[in-house]
């Protein structure tokens, strides 16, 4: 393989990566992780590191079009980013003390547990208490949605909720190096009511600030490979455009679909980790 | 729905997309010109084991802040691709940065405490992550 051939490739299989993740509010770091290791022969080291990048990329490529189409409930956002910020610095601070395969067989079972709450049709229109904090911080949101043809209203419940698994998502991605979109969907879906489009949405504008803060530390560390991350972030920015605009026009179910796949997947991948 | 309240929101809005389409302009076109510059000055060998080089422990870059300022200066492409690695990392934060100053302009006490609180502790992350 060529140079030139590496980065085409990579380029081609980001712009997947960065597509996906946009639509389902997750850093693409499940496709860019096996892709670079098993396919490109890059070090599972330097393959995290870079998918910290994606993790960026895929936040930030496809946030302004969410945030003006207000898909994204950018209030909700900051009042979760706070949570998960200070889990990632827990995180990061008792990674030391703690057994990485427990951890990660912990939070694989979580994951396929939460991937059948998020399948099964039924519990998820229980309709949602009235929250004070919600009403106080405006958090309740409305967007156009293009596949229906009208607007979609709807009311935020259960922040502290919310802010509780915000929590335990940012403490996973600062102890596993995991983006926290896979918590994140799930809680604003199940518990606090909000459609599956304005969950994605607000999970991706969200990864971005955890992922910025451990990816100074990667590439400090010079862990970031130029040549790898390169064609990773430009790949993931266009995928992640791509993915923001389709995402108006494409059915609900669809995404929840999807997402649930990707989250099985990625339960998978971490019960592998944790195993072997 | 209630049009009042929500004007200020999309006034912070409109700047968090300002910021954000800026950051990822700016750090695409270093990525992409730093590629370029790898590529067309030859510094990527045809050699078969090059690939395996770049993208393992040889692929590193120095990470001393005279190998960075000296290799923009003489347009070293992994030096450029560097620095639009920085920027799309300085991105987020650059947004939470500007949400904060928006929601001081328009008096909205309860979201400048939230976001200046997210911003601390990203501050406090980057203490620690250099440290640590």
């Amino acid at each position: 393989m060529t140079p030139l051939s590496f980065t085409l490739i990579v380029l081609g299989i980001s712009y997947l990566a960065g597509l996906l993740g946009s639509l389902v509010g997750v850093g693409g770091g499940i496709v860019v992780v096996p892709a670079l290791t098993l396919l490109m022969g890059v070090s599972i080291q330097n393959a995290i590191a870079v998918s910290i990048v994606s993790v960026i990329a895929t936040s930030s490529g496809a946030a302004a079009s969410y945030v003006r189409e207000r898909i994204t409930n950018m209030r909700l956002g900051m009042v979760l980013e706070v949570a998960t910020v200070a889990g990632a610095l827990t995180g990061a601070s008792i990674a030391a003390y703690l057994s990485g395969r427990a951890l990660f067989i912990a939070f694989a079972l979580v994951l396929f547990y939460t991937s059948w709450s998020m399948f099964r049709p039924k519990g998820r229109s229980a309709s949602a208490p009235p929250d004070p904090i919600a009403d106080r911080l405006r958090l309740h949101g409305s967007y156009f949605d293009r596949s229906l043809g009208r607007e979609v209203t709807y009311r935020v419940s259960r922040i502290n909720v919310g802010l509780g698994v915000s929590y335990v998502a940012g403490v996973a991605s600062g102890l596993l190096g995991i983006g926290g979109g896979v918590f994140k969907v799930p809680v604003m879906n199940l518990a606090m009511g909000m459609p599956i489009k304005a969950c994605t949405a607000t999970s991706n504008f969200m990864i971005g600030v955890t992922a910025a803060a451990s990816a100074a530390v990667y590439l400090m560390r010079g862990e970031v490979l130029p040549f790898v991350a390169a064609p990773v972030a430009v790949g993931v920015l266009f995928g992640a455009k791509t993915g923001a605009r389709l995402m108006g026009g494409v059915k609900s179910e669809f995404i929840r679909i999807i997402f649930v796949a990707v989250l099985a997947l990625s339960a998978a991948q971490m019960l592998m980790k944790g195993l072997r | 729905m209630t049009t009042p309240p929500e004007r200020p929101a999309m006034r912070t809005e409109d700047a968090v997309c300002r910021i954000l389409i800026a950051g990822v302009s700016a750090s695409l076109a270093f990525i992409v010109a730093g590629s370029l510059l790898s590529f067309l000055r030859g510094s990527y060998s045809s050699q078969p084991a090059e690939v395996a080089r770049l993208s393992g422990p040889g692929g590193a870059f120095p990470r001393t802040a005279a190998w960075f300022l000296g290799g923009l200066a003489h347009f070293n492409g992994r030096a450029v691709i560097v620095a639009g690695l920085l920027l799309l990392i300085a991105t987020p934060i650059l947004r939470v940065a500007v949400s904060l100053y928006s929601f001081a302009r328009e008096r909205e006490r309860d979201y400048v405490l939230i976001t200046a609180l997210v911003l601390i502790l990203l501050l406090v992350s980057f203490a620690l992550g250099k440290t640590g």
